[in-house]
């Protein structure tokens, strides 16, 4: 049984935003950045939105530094921009854009609001996700390519609208925004009456003085909430709209496979749009016919009878290759057994990284295929 | 004489699809081995620990996995950041899970809120329990000999266990600040150490070096650099140059494959010659790896590539690997 071939060109031809996912070490970033490459060269003007790439991987499409803002990657044969996601200007960004400039100081200098934005777990992908919808708006690419954080919780943008809504209505916040608005001093009182049993357990749990700080955080992110939610509803909308398209991107291991099916699940429970998965770093062999087992024996044959050991090395070199190329083929087929409508292309593995525009050219023409990008006139 | 005797927290990161979840698993094995009683964590909800020993998902409850050569015994838990919340509660507080309270903050959305909502404090709870885990006793012994944790990637890790120092300093009085410093307080002492698996490849080997350096600036201890899936080099160094050089003698390797029984077409030869060259720039680029995590000046353990898939018998023959190499 054989899965149907993701056409990469056509994708790369139609999509207006390209999202690649899948867990950590997979590749992801480089497939990302193949696919933007070609894309530009076959004419698209392209953006790629990339998070923490290998450092030299970021140097050859000329990226030295954190910065939000897409710059022209040198050496393109058409028009192609790159950035690193900044999360933390990104996030400064949209405080700025929803609040006038003394309010916004006060939530920068806020500690909940530094630790908020620098340095937890999760703000990443809710802010890559804001720059998307921010490089959208701007209506100057014909395709935006993005790279997700390499985690599970990738996918956890999926989901803000929904959680945002249900936390910013709830009690939760009416309770950290009461002695604002009661005016700071009266917290314990005015809470107290109100909310009782709840708010004694959470002073008890939190400490007053701290949830006296995160009030006056939340109170100060308020006027922003409203902005917050229709944001992350917009871009949810975005994900869902014709012109894009996901990606999943996966080795040929058994974890990182087992990976993709849970993002191609979850990626259909929400009905988001699936090109297909990418399996990156295939091996292959071009003497499939010299099985593993044949050359090993052959091999051993050699060395009883004491003859080359040149040969009986590189009989053991095939024996290897084969002998995954044949485990790496039956991973896959589980795979499309589990999803047989989703379409796969295979990358070959690649002896080193990839660190300049020649290679992830390279990786672009296996992508589609092993055809050169451009387009015939 | 094991290198870290006094280690009661073993924290396993490595960058991903670098077999982490594997290596914590035969370190849990390893420190078992003997008689002694080890938990083995899981903090990112991917039931990957339940899918190498091969049972079903593991609900939250410490329950045993493994028995470990020569008596011993691994137990597993896959760290639930609500349940984790509510343990703690039910701990420090005294609130039933079931009870009044714990059901008032549910339906105010405060569990969810401190669960998924607000960032960071997963990890808060997260990093709590292995701390719990580690120095819990029960009639002035440790419940358990060790305690190893499959954390989060190398990428992420030092934010996540950095986690409590960031919340600390956001709570200047009460007892969520008293809660962080007891837990920075465990991961810092000599008790605790983080291990970094890494394959012989560049970005894996970087990410590395990368994460050693960050660990150290929030005074982290640094335990052992694991190389995973170690190759073996399947020529000699002067074939596997020559072979780089495009200079294998041909017709050598014709005459050997007649010997050896294969019919020798020119195309087969072909094929041959250009694996080898891509085996060894494999080589090179396994010895420059070595170079630049010596320069770490770590201890480091190596474990091969298994020809399957790891299962349990794969994970007992690396935690004798591990073992014999000193790490347990």
């Amino acid at each position: 049984m054989s899965a149907p071939r993701l056409d990469v060109d056509h994708t790369l031809d139609t999509a207006q935003i390209l999202v690649c996912c899948g867990s950590g070490g997979v590749g992801k970033t480089t497939t990302a950045a193949s696919l933007a490459l070609r894309a530009a060269e076959r004419g698209r003007r392209t953006v790629v939105l990339t998070i923490d790439p290998a450092r030299r991987l970021a140097q050859s499409m000329g990226l030295t530094e954190l910065d939000n803002t897409p710059r022209a990657v040198p050496g393109v044969d058409g028009s192609l921009d790159a950035m690193m996601l900044d999360m933390k200007r990104t996030f400064d960004d949209i405080v700025l854009a929803h609040t006038e400039p003394a309010r916004a100081q006060a939530i920068f200098d806020n500690p909940f609001y530094q630790a908020l934005s620098s340095s937890f777990a999760g703000t990443q992908e809710y802010m890559a996700m804001e720059k998307l919808g921010q490089l959208k708006a701007t209506g100057t690419w014909d395709l935006i390519v993005v790279d997700t954080p390499p985690t599970r919780s990738a996918l956890d943008f999926l989901d803000a609208p929904e959680r945002l809504t249900t936390f910013l209505d709830g009690r939760m916040v009416r309770i950290l925004l009461a002695p604002a608005k009661a005016g700071g001093k009266a917290y314990f009182k005015v809470v107290s009456a109100g909310f009782g049993l709840f708010t004694s357990v959470l002073t008890k749990i939190i400490g007053g003085e701290t949830l006296t700080d995160l009030s006056n955080f939340v109170a100060a992110l308020e006027t922003m909430f409203g902005g917050f939610r229709e944001r992350a509803q917009a871009t949810y909308d975005l994900l869902k709209a014709p012109g894009t398209a996901f990606v999943v991107v996966a080795a040929p291991e058994r974890d990182a496979l087992r990976e993709a099916s849970y993002f191609v699940e979850r990626l259909a429970q929400e009905r988001m749009p699936l090109a297909g998965l990418v399996v990156n770093r295939v091996h292959r062999t071009a003497a499939a016919q010299l099985s593993a087992d044949r050359a090993r024996a052959a091999a051993e044959r050699l060395d009883d009878s004491g003859g080359s050991e040149l040969t009986a090395g590189l009989l053991r070199v095939h024996a290897d290759r084969a002998g995954v190329a044949v485990r790496e083929a039956r991973l896959q087929e589980r795979f499309s057994a589990a999803h047989p409508t989703v379409p796969v292309v295979e990358v070959a593995a690649l002896a080193g990284d990839v660190h300049d525009l020649d290679g992830l050219r390279e990786v672009g023409a296996d992508l589609a295929g092993g055809k050169a990008a451009a387009v015939p006139a | 004489m094991a290198d870290f005797p006094d280690v009661r927290l073993h924290v396993v990161s490595g960058k991903g699809g670098t077999g982490k979840t594997t290596v914590a698993a035969a370190l849990a094995l390893a420190l078992a081995s003997g008689g002694r009683r080890v938990l083995l964590l899981e903090v990112e909800g991917r039931q990957g620990i339940a899918q190498l020993f091969d049972t079903p998902p593991l609900p939250y409850e410490e329950r045993k996995v493994a028995t470990a050569p020569g008596g011993g015994d691994v137990y597993a838990l896959a760290v639930d950041p609500e349940e984790a919340l509510l343990d703690y509660l039910h701990m420090f507080y005294r609130l039933s899970p079931n009870g009044v309270a714990a059901r008032a903050l549910r339906r105010a959305g405060a569990i969810d809120f401190a669960t998924t909502i607000a960032p960071g404090m997963r990890d808060v709870l997260l990093t709590g329990k292995m701390k719990e885990a580690a120095v819990r006793s029960k009639d002035g012994r440790h419940v358990y000999d060790a305690v190893v944790v499959d954390a989060p990637p190398t990428g992420r890790v030092a934010r996540f266990l950095n986690i409590s120092e960031e919340v600390s300093g956001l709570a200047k009085v009460g007892p969520i600040k008293n809660q962080s410093e007891g837990v920075m307080a465990v991961l810092r002492s000599p008790q605790t150490r983080v291990h970094l698996v890494t394959l012989l490849e560049e970005m894996p080997v970087q990410e590395t070096v990368d994460a050693v350096a960050e660990l150290e600036a929030i005074r982290l201890p640094v335990g052992g650099v694991v190389v995973n899936m170690v190759r073996t080099p399947l020529l000699s160094p002067a074939h596997l140059a020559a072979a780089s050089a495009g200079t294998l003698d041909r017709s050598a390797v014709s005459a050997g494959l007649s010997t050896a029984g294969v019919k020798a077409d020119d195309a087969l030869v072909g094929v041959l010659l250009a694996e080898a060259a891509d085996h060894a720039s494999r080589v090179a680029l396994e010895e420059r790896g070595r170079d630049a995590l010596a320069g770490l000046q770590r201890p480091s353990y190596e474990l091969p590539l298994l020809a399957e898939a790891v299962d349990l018998g794969g994970l007992y023959e690396l935690s004798t690997m591990l073992r014999e190499q000193g790490m347990a």
